[in-house]
């Protein structure tokens, strides 16, 4: 895949937002909040940072992989992937319908390719990273895992036996990524569970820990990566903290937790999509 | 008692059902390199100490952190490692069921999760490590096999044969020592039940360390005129229905026996079998709603109801039924 440009990651990362905001309208029913606020983190990914191959083996041999441990922001996930080859883009309307391959949360069940692992009880994808990322050094396969998890999800006591366990086993070719949107179901996490210092918390236990405090600048996000990227393969491993805005790239979507798990109206819809060009082509 | 009996199996030799367990392990890393084995702080108990010494670069000591050993080794699967997970039955179950439920059953990884100190015969370390219900749990989660070997040999075979099955299996043992009854050379066969003696007025349908119960229980029958067949259930799912039917179309009653709870075991699956296909008298053998309490094995098998005497007493009332 030819590299793109900052510019060119930022088109398509405007027609992901309209494929978020449109299947979450159409069954009227999924989580654009932090689906929104990840998408330039999907995007630089997908697009840019991933060794991956969208005609889709299991097993990722001599691939980077990637694993969303907070499954319900599936909507981006799906369209980074149907708009990186690896099913049709046409299959996102069939988002959270009966006899889907898109599951209201990833799931392995239907065959989706690009799924490795069903993902929506929070807590759990940071361990079945660090197993995957283990299994690659047994293999000799020196590519990279990646995973993904939510900062309300934190609170999970499995993360922190999963932090544990990496740091003792020098799990360091692993960037997990904690999307610190400060907010979750019942309200900001300040409020509803106070995460206080994660960085502090991560190096206690013995990680690698760099912040990319602008999380929806596509610059900023892949310069995070590339720092995190750089710390890998020295015995610990790696946190990025990725600070986002939920709903970002919609006004009236932004930094609340309202947009959580609310589907915008056709009014709303309409007057998100006028905010955001068409720049691939809609499903 | 079982000594003046006319026993149509018997033993020389006694061992737990984890060393079948451990040896089993060892084998089957030896066979196959994409083996590899997790433990919970508890090696020696699990007798994974051997694996751990041939195959150090396959094995990961997780801590006493069962939730995500379960996820590691869902991990550790999806690029066709085989992960068998060592703990206690009560945290490999229950500890861990949502773990297991999303990321290993349906997720559908390759995960074998290796269950020991199941069922009352743990003995001293009371209620809260003896689980009466790991059965029922694992068999409700669609892909998972559930597999329960009745002896050091049987466990052992079992061991290696789940190593070649594709798809999550549990697999649970005991920490007894145990009469070793069963052949050493014996293939495995997942989900096939073995007719271990022929009988025609009633089937005991008995899984794990009651199915030498079983037989102390055929030949006290026996004594008393009564032919008694008796089916080693190893496999809990998938069931050998057709194994369940034929016998008791023969027979028309039938025991369960099992060191599990009423509720959701053994007896429950083939109750549920019976009254799909040839409703037909079936008596339990297992505990009746209740946990269980420090003692030894044979005292804690005499109290709660499970042992040959009462697989007889159960013969008894379910052939009266008939």
């Amino acid at each position: 895949m030819e590299k793109k440009s900052t510019e060119q990651l930022q088109e398509v990362a405007s027609q992901v937002r309209r494929d978020i905001l449109r299947m979450v309208h159409q069954v009227q029913s999924g989580h654009p909040g932090a689906s929104l606020g990840c998408t330039e983190f999907f995007t630089a990914l997908y697009f840019d940072q991933l060794k991956h191959d969208s005609d889709f083996k299991m097993e990722g041999k001599n691939e980077d992989l990637f694993f969303l441990s907070n499954g319900h922001i599936s909507p981006v996930w799906y369209s980074v992937l149907a708009r990186s080859g690896y099913f049709p883009i046409s299959e996102m309307s069939t988002f959270r319908k009966l006899n889907s391959r898109l599951q209201g949360h990833p799931a392995t069940e239907e065959h989706l390719p690009g799924i490795r692992i069903a993902s929506g009880s929070l807590g759990q994808g940071l361990s079945v990273a660090i197993g995957a990322a283990q299994a690659k050094k047994i293999d000799g396969d020196d590519r990279l895992v990646y995973v993904l998890m939510g900062d309300g999800e934190q609170e999970e006591g499995q993360i922190w036996e999963a932090a544990m366990y990496a740091a003792h086993w020098k799990v360091d070719n692993l960037i997990a990524t904690i999307d610190l949107n400060r907010q979750q179901i019942d309200g900001p996490t300040k409020e509803i569970m106070d995460l206080i210092d994660l960085r502090a918390k991560y190096e206690a236990f013995g990680w690698e820990v760099v912040d990319t405090i602008q999380g929806n600048n596509m610059e900023s996000v892949l310069i995070g990566l590339e720092k995190a990227k750089n710390l890998t393969g020295q015995g610990k491993p790696v946190l990025n903290l990725l600070h986002t805005e939920m709903g970002y790239g919609v006004d009236f979507m932004v930094g609340t937790h309202k947009w959580h798990g609310i589907a915008p109206n056709d009014q709303q819809l309409a007057d998100a999509l006028a905010q955001l060009p068409e720049t691939l082509g809609d499903y | 008692m079982e000594k003046t009996l006319d026993l149509k199996f018997n033993y020389t030799d006694k061992k737990d059902t984890r060393s079948g367990f451990g040896d089993g392990l060892l084998e089957a890393g030896r066979k196959n390199p994409n083996v590899v084995g997790l433990c919970a702080d508890l090696i020696g108990s699990l007798k994974m100490g051997a694996f751990q010494k041939e195959f150090p670069e396959r094995f990961f000591q997780t801590g006493i952190a069962e939730a995500n050993m379960m996820g590691i080794a869902a991990g550790l699967s999806i690029s066709g490692k085989i992960p068998f997970t060592g703990t206690f039955a009560n945290f490999s179950t229950g500890r861990v069921y949502d773990q297991i439920r999303q990321s290993i059953a349906y997720s559908d990884k390759n995960v074998k999760i290796c269950a020991s100190h199941a069922g009352l015969t743990l003995g001293e370390d009371g209620a809260t490590h003896q689980i009466l219900e790991d059965l029922g749990m694992m068999k409700m989660l669609p892909h998972m096999t559930v597999i329960n070997p009745c002896d050091y040999n049987q466990t052992k075979a079992a061991t290696m044969a789940i190593a070649e099955h594709e798809g999550p299996v549990y697999l649970r043992f005991g920490r007894p020592v145990w009469p070793i009854f069963t052949p050493a050379d014996q293939k495995f066969e997942i989900g096939k039940a073995w007719k271990m003696i022929d009988g025609k007025d009633v089937t005991i349908f008995a899984t794990g360390h009651l199915v030498w119960e079983a037989v102390i229980a055929e030949a006290m029958l026996r004594e008393e005129g009564i032919s008694a067949e008796v089916i080693n259930i190893h496999t809990i799912k998938p069931l050998d229905t057709e194994a369940i039917l034929d016998s008791v179309a023969k027979t028309g009653c039938a025991v369960s026996a099992e060191e599990h709870q009423y509720n959701g075991g053994l007896g429950d699956s083939i109750a549920q079998t019976l009254v799909r296909n040839n409703p037909a008298p079936l008596e339990y053998v297992g505990v009746d709603d209740s946990f269980g309490e420090s003692g030894t094995p044979t005292q804690l098998l005499e109290k709660y109801g499970l042992n040959a005497a009462n697989i007889v007493a159960a013969a008894k009332r379910s052939l009266a039924r008939k």
